[in-house]
């Protein structure tokens, strides 16, 4: 049995604001049958860009049912640039809290609210984010449950997701068949590495940036005791070097590398590195 | 919300008969010693695992009470049969097993297929009935066991054991059978000589027995290599010392289940039949997922369509009524029944699906309940779908018929 707070059972025991909008300005949804959730938003707006009204209609289990009614309470009586600020962690929140299972069901309730605004354009209204998605397609992560990577992106970015578990509790994107659990392990590592302002690089310019810490950083210091290291391949984040001169063959070449050159490494490029040396 | 109880969920767990609560009492307070000790305190303790055992060859039709090894669960029946038949033929790798097995089953599988071995898992229909013939063809030289579930605890449905017993002994007389028969235990007779198994797994639970002992049958001829080393136990077979109370708990109540089998063949049935024709004909979303499949008579699963399952069951619980749904919300895992899937079940009814499990303990008042109030509950459910076009049209083509 899951752990529901109080107000999510109020809300799936009495959703507020079910059904559609004849005549409704825009019109959003979320999910599929196949996917076992599908959420559709109607939204009336007035001349004055308020929400002066809002109906859902939910296939899904108590806390999508109640994250959709709450949202529809949320969004009526503000303006749109008020209901854009809204995240998934808003509806989470005003629910009570979600259990981690089902943080995907206030995640679609996101998803089918920025669906609607996209479609609706008031006058003179310019949505800068779409202009800047219409540059790429947007790239399909987990094609079981038809999440895409700007869904992974927003909800790690709005939630602080760290792991992939926590990705599928919040997405079900890796939560069918799991292939693409690597691809997610991708965009959080993406995601914590803009964070810390490394960009993206090429494979070489990735190497470049290696060498160029070793050469700057490393050898220098090594040469003050006669010694030197060198740089013989780069697997990922796995530094393969080379001790030469004293170093080599030296008691402390393991205290050397692990302590020093590994240490200089991930203090400039990220504690994911590893040195190994070679003969 | 309420302080009615209305239990129809009895292939998750059943209630403990009093009379089996009653058998087990003195077992913690009196008869305590360990069974082999060598005192005359320890005679009634073992004697009374000398009668279970006994009592429990004859619930299996077992040829000596020799086969029977106490377990704690039905998942270590099926492990110890399993890895045991497995650890004695170290040199076989390939094992049949089905797309409908409970999990304590197939993940056992799943497991062993990363460690090298060659796992085929048979199909169903679209009334979850197994492909005989596909089970036919997969046997061969290497084929060291066959793990076919009796029911399905989702479903209901029966396989036919005797006719999987024969493919096997024709195709390779050295391939091994395995049952899981533990939605079956209580529910129809359990035939081992007749029905041909090598290996068979019950959990008490399932019965009117408390939770945490169980049994594996292995017959005379069958060797496997046990699973939890340690004492003499069980014959080797399975280490620690017995768990007298629990043991003659399970006795008692496979006793009861036996004196019972008739009214659970009959007037349980009566009740599910009832049930069954109560919803399918009040409610123009509700289908048998199994359709005429032969099934336990306890069990009837049944789909809704365009809404979701844990929804229903958590409006059931509100007015009491307790039952299980294969939708991906209520497992946690995302993913709707692996079972039903196998079955092909439409998208638009998986999700919305649920299981009525009965007991001998289900009363004609509590079916006529749920039959009373389900069809709002669906309402209600149903209301909110967006799939308001779909119903219609499904609702203008069920009235027609």
């Amino acid at each position: 049995m899951w752990d529901y707070s109080e107000k999510v059972m109020d809300h799936y025991r009495n959703p507020r604001n079910v059904g559609t909008i004849e005549d409704a300005d825009a019109i959003g949804s979320a999910g599929s049958l196949t996917c076992g959730d599908q959420l559709k938003i109607y939204l009336k707006i007035d001349e004055n860009n308020i929400v002066t009204d809002a109906k859902f209609q939910t296939f899904g289990c108590g806390s999508a049912v109640a994250s959709s009614s709450i949202l529809t309470e949320m969004i009526i009586g503000k303006t749109i640039d008020e209901v854009r600020k809204i995240t998934n962690k808003d509806i989470a929140d005003e629910l009570g809290g979600l259990p981690p299972e089902k943080m995907h069901c206030s995640v679609m309730g996101y998803e089918a609210l920025e669906d609607a605004l996209k479609n609706y354009k008031s006058e003179g209204y310019v949505d800068l984010d779409e202009i800047n998605s219409a540059k790429a397609p947007e790239k399909m992560i987990c094609t079981c449950f038809q999440v895409t990577e700007n869904v992974i992106w927003d909800a790690i970015k709005q939630n602080g997701l760290k792991t992939v578990e926590e990705v599928t509790n919040y997405t079900k994107a890796g939560g069918a068949c799991g292939k693409c659990k690597n691809s997610i392990q991708d965009i959080i590592d993406t995601y914590y590495n803009k964070q810390k302002n490394i960009e993206k690089l090429t494979p070489t310019q990735w190497i470049l940036k290696v060498n160029n810490v070793i050469e700057t950083q490393i050898s220098p210091e090594l040469q003050k005791d006669g010694g030197d290291i060198e740089l013989v391949d780069i697997k990922n984040k796995t530094i393969y070097v080379r001790l030469k001169g004293r170093c080599s063959g030296c008691k402390n070449s393991t205290m050397t590398l692990k302590n020093f050159a590994q240490k200089i490494l991930q203090d400039s490029l990220g504690s994911d590195i590893t040195v190994v040396e070679v003969e | 919300m309420t302080n009615k109880l209305i239990y129809l969920d009895n292939n998750a767990t059943t209630k403990v008969d009093e009379k089996v609560l009653e058998a087990m009492l003195p077992y913690f307070k009196e008869e305590y010693a360990n069974p082999s000790s060598m005192y005359d305190f320890s005679k009634p303790s073992s004697n009374a695992i000398k009668e279970a055992r006994g009592v429990i060859k004859d619930f299996v039709n077992a040829q000596s009470e020799k086969e029977i090894i106490f377990t704690s669960c039905g998942s270590e029946s099926a492990n110890t049969a399993i890895r045991g038949v497995l650890n004695y033929n170290k040199n076989k790798k390939h094992i049949i097993t089905t797309k409908v097995e409970h999990p304590c089953v197939l993940n056992v599988y799943k497991q062993l297929e990363k460690q090298g071995y060659r796992v085929d898992y048979i199909g169903v229909n679209a009334n979850g009935e197994l492909d005989l013939e596909e089970l036919s063809s997969a046997i061969d030289e290497d084929t060291a066991l066959v793990s076919v579930m009796w029911a399905n605890n989702e479903t209901g449905v029966i396989n036919p054991i005797d006719k999987v017993s024969e493919i096997i002994k024709s195709k390779n007389k050295d391939t091994k059978l395995y049952v899981d028969a533990v939605q079956v235990a209580g529910k129809i007779p359990i035939d081992v000589q007749a029905n041909g198994i090598d290996l068979l797994g019950i959990s008490g639970h399932k019965f009117h027995a408390p939770k945490g002992v169980g049994a594996l049958y292995v017959n005379s001829k069958t060797m496997i290599t046990p699973l939890i080393i340690g004492g003499h136990q069980e014959r080797g077979k399975r280490a620690g010392t017995e768990n007298v109370p629990y043991i003659v708990g399970m006795a008692k109540a496979a006793q009861l289940a036996q004196d019972n089998l008739q009214y659970e063949m009959t007037e349980v049935k009566r009740l599910r039949d009832k049930l069954e024709a109560g919803i399918i004909n009040n409610i123009y979303n509700a289908r048998l997922n199994t359709g005429v499949a032969n099934r336990v008579p306890n069990t009837t699963n049944i789909g809704f369509e365009y809404i979701e399952g844990e929804l229903i069951l958590l409006h059931l619980s509100d007015i009491g009524i307790c039952a299980s749904s294969g939708s991906a919300c209520t497992s946690g895992s995302l993913e709707p029944s692996h079972v039903l899937r196998a079955m092909n079940v439409p998208f638009t009814a998986i999700h919305g699906s649920v299981r009525w499990s009965l007991s001998r303990f289900t009363t004609e008042d509590e079916i006529d309940y749920v039959i009373e109030k389900l069809p709002s509950i669906i309402e209600k459910v149903t209301s909110i779908s967006p799939y308001q076009k779909e119903l219609q049209q499904l609702k203008e083509l069920r009235t027609k018929h």
